[in-house]
């Protein structure tokens, strides 16, 4: 039981990773993607490939899984996000499915026996999940505050125009592309570097694992917590994963079939559709081209509490 | 002085043809009205200026550079040209309107690095627009169609433009407030020296708030006179003005 909670929350690490990314895609930038599985693919192999054929590093193969996801997002970005919504999303469904062929094709029955992940001299063995768990943690975090800062900055700004209003973005004067293949290039990055970490806990990769169906949960994740927050993103991760391992965990794996999790994730999307389209937690507010910085806000609260008034 | 200079442009969607030799001229400091009737071409027109749609043939100058070039030739993008000083206000307004007020200004901004300019402007545009002023705060959606005109131009002057290209600033307001936009419009060019360049179904309130016009029939400029003189002119009465 306590073995399975400890999966989720590792599990759900990796998939809060890849959804920060999809955010950046989706919920900042409006574009529909469907390729996520894609990228977290390049990341996996990037690290098994380093790791056990060229016998470097797990660290040095998180930038490397970062830079190449991000190229290939960068190539794939450039002629297709001139396409808007389902052509779009059409488009990089294929992708995702060429990466996949790519993959089968280099190595039919992937790699195996992959090197444990060490840092000063210790090892994160497969059994210890809790290492795993603040390891995992310690960059979803770090991922969740880049985009954070990301979101509000000049170039947030920019992604959150483009998605209201592509016109009115290009008639204020921003590169609708230039900014379109930012926000791809980087949520591509973030889902290549969880690649690197599902490779580091589960040791082996298989193309068969890099589906579509990722990609669907990737995007069930951000749409179920709610588009356009980091916050939300990382509460869809968990209920995603919870209900994936909701057999395991309640030890009714013959009673309840595999296949239910993919009925009970499409029956999720539609009921959000109807009565919470905005996600569970709703799209962040804050407002842009705020000139406060954030310890003067939390001054301006504490003033006014002093104060009695309101 | 001539603030921009349109040659000879054509423009298709497929096999329809938009705009077929078009050549007008917007002088420094005027009020332009160009006037057609639904599928003349106008917004297309407006559209080509700033590089949302290719052209075919033709180019266009800003300031005696050009801007716009025929497809597979090297153009300006968007983002560009409104950058050179070319501010468009879409037709439909476009705001942003799950933002506020004051968040789609800072939109308007967004090429103004220094926030206190920016801070500075749109407290020059409450003063101008007091109605947004008073609904800063509030989300775009919930303002009247006339507080969206205003507001779609006041982002539009965020930027500080040399040329205001208005797209049917009119369209679906009531004439009152039609009225209330065009008197603005005039202060802006007065006032502020911005050159304007309107496209507008109303030609009769669009003809006597410019300096000159452009009469544009299926694609191909007709007429084009002094804006008095075309209110007098007895085709565009017939045609435009119902007399």
């Amino acid at each position: 039981m306590l073995n399975f909670f400890q999966l989720i929350l590792i599990y759900a690490g990796v998939y809060a990773m890849m959804a920060i990314g999809q955010n950046c895609i989706t919920g900042y930038t409006g574009m529909l993607s469907l390729c996520h599985a894609g990228f977290f693919c390049i990341g996996s192999y990037a690290t098994a490939i380093m790791c056990k054929t060229m016998g470097l590093s797990f660290w040095l193969s998180i930038p490397v899984a970062a830079v190449v996801a991000g190229a290939v997002g960068f190539l794939i970005g450039v002629p297709t996000l001139r396409l808007k919504g389902d052509y779009l999303c059409i488009a990089t469904l294929g992708l995702g499915e060429i990466i996949r062929n790519i993959a089968t094709n280099l190595n039919p029955v992937g790699y195996n026996s992959i090197p444990r992940v060490s840092l000063f001299g210790y090892q994160f063995a497969s059994r210890n999940k809790v290492a795993f768990i603040i390891l995992i943690w310690a960059f979803v975090l770090i991922f969740y505050i880049i985009f954070q800062r990301l979101a509000h900055s000049r170039i947030g700004r920019a992604m959150t125009a483009i998605r209201e209003d592509e016109v009115a973005a290009a008639s204020n004067g921003i590169n609708v592309t230039e900014y379109k293949i930012i926000s791809f290039v980087l949520g591509a990055a973030v889902g290549g570097v969880a690649g690197c970490f599902q490779t580091a806990y589960t040791l082996t990769v298989q193309p068969a694992s890099y589906t579509f169906m990722v990609s669907v949960m990737v995007l069930c994740t951000v749409v179920l917590g709610g588009m356009g927050n980091g916050k939300a993103v990382i509460l869809g991760a968990f209920i995603i994963q919870f209900i994936s391992y909701f057999p395991q965990l309640t030890g009714l794996t013959n009673v309840i079939p595999a296949q239910a999790k993919q009925i009970i994730f499409g029956l999720i999307l539609v009921v959000m559709m109807i009565w919470r389209p905005q996600g569970l937690l709703g799209r962040d507010k804050f407002r842009y081209g705020d000139p406060r910085s954030r310890g003067e806000k939390i001054r301006a609260v504490f003033a006014r509490k002093k104060g009695g008034a309101v | 002085m001539e603030k921009l200079r349109i040659n000879n442009i054509s423009v298709s969607y497929g096999s329809i043809r938009a705009l077929s030799d078009v050549s007008m001229s917007v002088a420094e400091g005027d009020i332009v009205a160009l006037i057609g009737a639904n599928g003349a071409g106008k917004s297309t027109l407006l559209n080509a200026i700033v590089g949302l749609v290719p052209l075919q043939n033709g180019e266009i100058d800003f300031e005696g550079e050009k801007i716009c070039l025929p497809k597979h030739h090297q153009k300006l993008s968007t983002d560009l040209i409104v950058r050179k000083g070319i501010a468009l206000v879409p037709e439909g307004r476009h705001v942003f309107a799950d933002m506020t007020v004051e968040e789609n200004l800072d939109m308007g901004a967004f090429m103004i690095r220094d926030q206190s300019v920016i801070e500075k402007r749109k407290e020059e545009m409450y003063d101008f627009f007091p109605i947004l002023g008073a609904r800063k705060k509030q989300k775009t959606r919930s303002l009247s169609g006339g507080e969206q005109q205003m507001m779609a131009i006041a982002r539009a002057l965020m930027s500080n433009p040399k040329l205001l290209l208005l797209d049917e600033p009119g369209l679906g307001l009531a004439p009152l407030i039609v009225q209330d936009i065009f008197n603005k419009i005039k202060i802006i060019n007065e006032e502020n020296k911005v050159t304007v360049f309107l496209v507008e179904q109303n030609a009769r309130l669009a003809l006597r708030t410019s300096d000159y016009g452009y009469v544009l029939e299926n694609g191909r400029i007709v007429l084009e006179d002094k804006g008095e003189n075309l209110l007098n002119n007895e085709k565009v009465q017939k045609a435009y003005l119902g007399a």
